[in-house]
This record gives structure tokens, C-alpha cells and sequence, in this order.
């Protein structure tokens, strides 16, 4: 156990700043640019981690405490979820709500890191993201309730284990596409990309996510950089997973395929960044609120 | 074969989502016209290459996908509007009802005392689910032209009710729904038109007021 949790831990450390670079790389080859190294994120962690910060003389260890437990949560999270065919170190039954209400909790502290400075800007950064992310919560609570019906487990290992691959191939197919569809734009909530937010954007009055660091410096800066890489690689598993659930003999193949699917993921979300504009922000409730009926829907399509 | 019927009633169910959501008229008549050519496929696939199913499809392909989307974008551009400027009730809440709707639809249909065969795929709730959303559209929009969105989609779901009968429903029949709707198209094209230039403006409510 001790030993699948390293594995597990090395995997998610190494290999989630990646993802950022080819999303990167992606955008850049759709706008005609040769763009920056794919493994750009990680000299950028490098040089923050060397650098010293900055900290205001008004702010508490709330302040201190947001980008650590940004950076922890992830990794817990990461234990409960199988990376492909790779188990997860840990798995007992209900671990699903406690793999949503950690990233609430992540959440919670980044806001409250972000009102513990005093700026307005960064409070109205705050208001967003946590208006958003409660829109967003039904969304993947019933995309998890259907595969919970489907699979007759409460854990996310069961959740994402051998049986997807036969219901894709059952009657119920339609349902697993619908809420493939659903946790896509939930991915894209929550890491804060295009088509809800802007990740690059330099003006403080459209931002949600970026708005919240501003005044995180230095280390602190890396650990929400590296933070949100992790998370994008455990929510983007979780999606990868319910895609490909074939499963061939051989342990590497598995993982190459897993990793492979990680980097496809990290594709299509650098095409739709490319090829979409941000919505206005009035739409964005609209579209979360369209995608929980939908994932009900898809929970109707399979009680029936 | 059952399988491409089902994604195919999927299709129309989440078309009926988009058009309650969207306050864009071209995008409605857009989506309607796809929820009808697709509508077009079912006879073939249910009942199987013959000249009575593929004449029902080529019908429904060529009015509901072709030419009816094709007067209503005209009739847009004549007039010069382009957004549901205020619905009745939000967009959101009309969503909302729909989506209950379409969940009562899913829940009424497995009451319905009807032969097994029928019982056994989407296709009666997905047809009482589309002629809900097109009472809903009927009932909650201003614009004229988003009701005659809200008949096509009515009688997309009415259709779908026929796919079940269509052997026994007489080709006739169906041609008369088709050119029912045309000249109901027409008229509202025309009517349209006339109530812009006495008005300036589409806005339905006005026509229930008497005087100016």
C-alpha cells in the first residue's frame, strides 16, 4: 500500500506540470507561434521556489495557509482516484464525497486567503470563483451518482473500475456520453480555463481565479502554480478514466495509455481554449445551470 | 439498430434543452432544423428501407429540415431581429421547467398501458418530452417567431409518436400534418411582416391591446 502510494504521489509530482505545457504548446501552434518549452511550468517553479516573497503586514496565517493546503488537497485527493488500471492506495466506501469536499475545502482557503489581504479586487475574485464552483458541485455530485447506479459501488475505484467498459457497450452508453460531456466542462470550471475564465488574462476586473493570488509572491506563488497543475491532472483522471476504460495485460501498456489519454485531455482543452471566446459572465451560470440538468438527465436515462 | 435510435433521441432531447436555453433566434431555428432532419431518419431505421418509410423521411427531410428553417431565416432577415429580447419568465427557469418536464415525460411513459414493444426504448417519452418543450416555447416567448419554433418542435414530437404507428399511418396523413404546417408557416411569415410594418415591432402582447 505503501509502495502504490508512491507510485501514485511520483506520478501525479512529475508528471501534472507537463499537462500545462502542452496546453500551451497547443494554443501557440493555433495562433501560429512556436510558443514556449512544454516543460516550461517546471523552470517556472524552479525559479519561484528560489526567490524570496513578499507578505503583508495586514494579512494572517490564513494568508499563508491558502496555497499550502491548494497544494496538499490535490494530493490527497489523488490517492482515492485509480490512475488507469493502477488501484488507488486509498479506497473505502462514500470516498466520493469526501473527493468533492476536498476540493471545496482547497477552495474555501484560496477564497479565504484572497479576503484575508483586504483588496476589493481580490474579494470580487473571491465572490466569483466560489458563485461558480456551487453551480458547478451539482453538476459532478450526479455525474458520480450515475456511475455509483451503474457500478453498485460507493468507492471511486469501483466507480471507475471494470465495469465501464461494459456499460459503454450496454444500454447505457448514452448516459456515460452525457456525463463525459458534463465533467468536461466542470474540468473546465474549476481549473479556470477559457470558455469561464481567462488563466492568462491581465486585467483584474474579468479575472475569477487569477485575481485571488495577486498578492502571493514567490514559493507561495509555485505552490498555487503547482497546485493548480496537480489539480488539473487529478480531475482530468477522473475524465481520461470513464474515456478509456480498455484494460490490456500488461501494466505499462496500461499506464502509457492512462498517460496518453492525459495528453490528449490536455489537447482538446488547448484546442477549445484556441477556438472558443470567454463567455460574458452572466452566461456562465446559465451553461453550469444547463449542465446539471443535463447530468440529472443522464441519472433519469439510467434509474429508468 | 436500436442503438442509433436511441443516440438519435438523445440528439433531440438535448435540442430541446438548447432551444429553451438560447435567447438567439437564428441559433433556435438552426437547432429545430437539425432536430428535423434528424427526426427524418427514424422511419428508415425503425421500420426498414421501403418506399412508404423512405417517402415519410424524404417528406419530413426536405419541409422541416429544408424549407420551413428556410422561410423562417428569411422572414428573421426581413424584419431585422436577431435575440428573444424578454421572455415571459428567464431563460434559466424556463430550462429548469423543461427539464422537469422532460423528466415527468420519462416518468409518465412507463404508466402508459401500451403493447411491449413500444414500451421498450426512448421513443415515447422523447416524443412527449418534445411536445412539452414546444408548449413550453408556445407559452413563455413573445416573439412570433419563436412560436412558430415552438409548433415545429410540437409537431417534432407528434412525429416522433408517429415513427411508433407509421405502418399503420397512411402516408396521406402525414403530408397533410407537412403542408398544414407550411401554410401555418406562411401565414406567420406574412402576418409577420405586416404586424412590423403597422407596429414596428413583433412583440405579440400588442396584438391583444385593441387600440394603440
Amino acid at each position: 500500500m505503501i509502495v502504490g502510494m508512491l507510485i501514485h504521489l511520483l506520478l501525479l509530482l512529475l508528471f501534472a506540470p507537463l499537462l500545462a505545457g502542452i496546453i500551451a504548446r497547443t494554443k501557440a501552434l493555433f495562433a501560429g507561434r512556436r510558443g514556449q518549452p512544454v516543460l516550461q511550468l517546471y523552470f517556472d517553479l524552479l525559479r519561484l521556489a528560489r526567490k524570496g516573497s513578499v507578505i503583508s503586514k495586514t494579512t494572517t496565517w490564513v494568508f499563508a495557509a491558502g496555497p499550502v493546503i491548494g497544494l496538499v488537497v490535490p494530493l490527497i485527493a489523488a490517492l482515492m482516484i485509480p490512475f488507469g488500471t493502477l488501484q488507488a492506495p486509498l479506497s473505502f466506501d462514500g470516498d466520493l464525497i469526501l473527493f468533492v469536499y476536498l476540493f471545496a475545502l482547497a477552495r474555501f482557503f484560496t477564497a479565504a486567503a484572497a479576503l484575508d489581504t483586504g483588496s476589493s479586487f481580490e474579494g470580487m475574485g473571491a465572490a466569483r470563483e466560489v458563485t461558480f464552483s456551487c453551480l458547478a458541485e451539482p453538476t459532478i455530485m450526479f455525474a458520480l451518482l450515475v456511475l455509483a447506479k451503474l457500478s453498485g459501488g460507493l468507492s471511486l475505484d469501483i466507480l471507475l473500475g471494470d465495469h465501464l467498459n461494459a456499460s459503454w457497450r450496454g444500454g447505457s452508453g448514452p448516459a456515460l456520453g452525457l456525463i463525459l460531456v458534463c465533467l468536461f466542462v466542470v474540468l473546465l470550471v474549476e481549473n479556470s480555463r477559457i470558455p469561464f475564465d481567462d488563466p492568462n488574462t491581465h486585467l483584474e476586473l474579468t479575472m475569477i481565479h487569477e485575481v485571488m493570488v495577486l498578492d502571493h509572491s514567490g514559493p507561495a506563488f509555485a505552490m498555487i502554480l503547482y497546485g493548480a497543475a496537480l489539480k488539473l491532472m487529478v480531475l482530468g483522471t477522473l475524465i481520461v478514466n470513464l474515456a478509456l476504460p480498455w484494460a490490456t495485460p500488461w501494466w505499462a501498456l496500461n499506464l502509457l495509455l492512462y498517460l496518453a489519454g492525459l495528453v490528449l485531455l490536455a489537447m482538446l482543452i488547448g484546442i477549445v481554449e484556441s477556438v472558443m471566446a470567454r463567455l460574458r459572465l452572466v452566461r456562465i451560470p446559465q451553461v453550469l445551470i444547463g449542465t446539471t440538468l443535463i447530468s440529472v438527465f443522464a441519472l433519469v436515462l439510467v434509474l429508468r | 439498430m436500436t442503438d442509433i435510435n436511441s443516440i438519435i433521441l438523445l440528439v433531440v432531447i438535448l435540442l430541446n434543452f438548447f432551444i429553451l436555453g438560447s435567447a438567439r433566434l437564428v441559433a433556435c431555428i438552426r437547432a429545430v432544423a437539425l432536430q428535423g432532419a434528424l427526426l427524418a431518419l427514424l422511419p428508415v431505421i425503425v421500420h426498414g428501407f421501403s418506399l412508404h418509410s423512405l417517402g415519410l423521411a424524404g417528406g419530413a427531410f426536405l419541409f422541416k429540415g429544408g424549407l420551413i428553417p428556410w422561410l423562417l431565416l428569411r422572414a428573421i432577415r426581413e424584419v431585422r431581429i436577431r435575440r428573444e429580447v424578454e421572455p415571459l419568465i428567464s431563460l434559466v427557469a424556463t430550462l429548469f421547467l423543461g427539464a422537469m418536464a422532460t423528466v415527468a415525460a420519462f416518468l409518465f411513459a412507463d404508466q402508459l398501458p401500451l403493447i411491449h414493444a413500444s414500451q421498450a426504448g426512448v421513443l415515447v417519452p422523447a416524443s412527449l418530452a418534445t411536445m412539452l418543450a414546444g408548449f413550453l416555447l408556445l407559452m413563455t416567448r413573445r416573439k412570433a417567431i419563436t412560436q412558430v419554433v415552438g409548433y415545429l418542435m410540437l409537431e417534432n414530437g407528434i412525429f416522433i409518436f408517429g415513427v411508433l404507428l407509421s405502418t399503420a399511418m397512411p402516408l396521406v396523413v402525414e403530408a397533410a400534418i407537412l403542408l398544414d404546417l407550411l401554410v401555418a408557416v406562411f401565414v406567420m411569415g406574412i402576418v409577420l411582416n405586416h404586424v412590423n410594418r403597422e407596429f414596428s415591432s413583433i412583440n405579440i402582447e400588442r396584438l391583444s391591446a385593441l387600440k394603440e
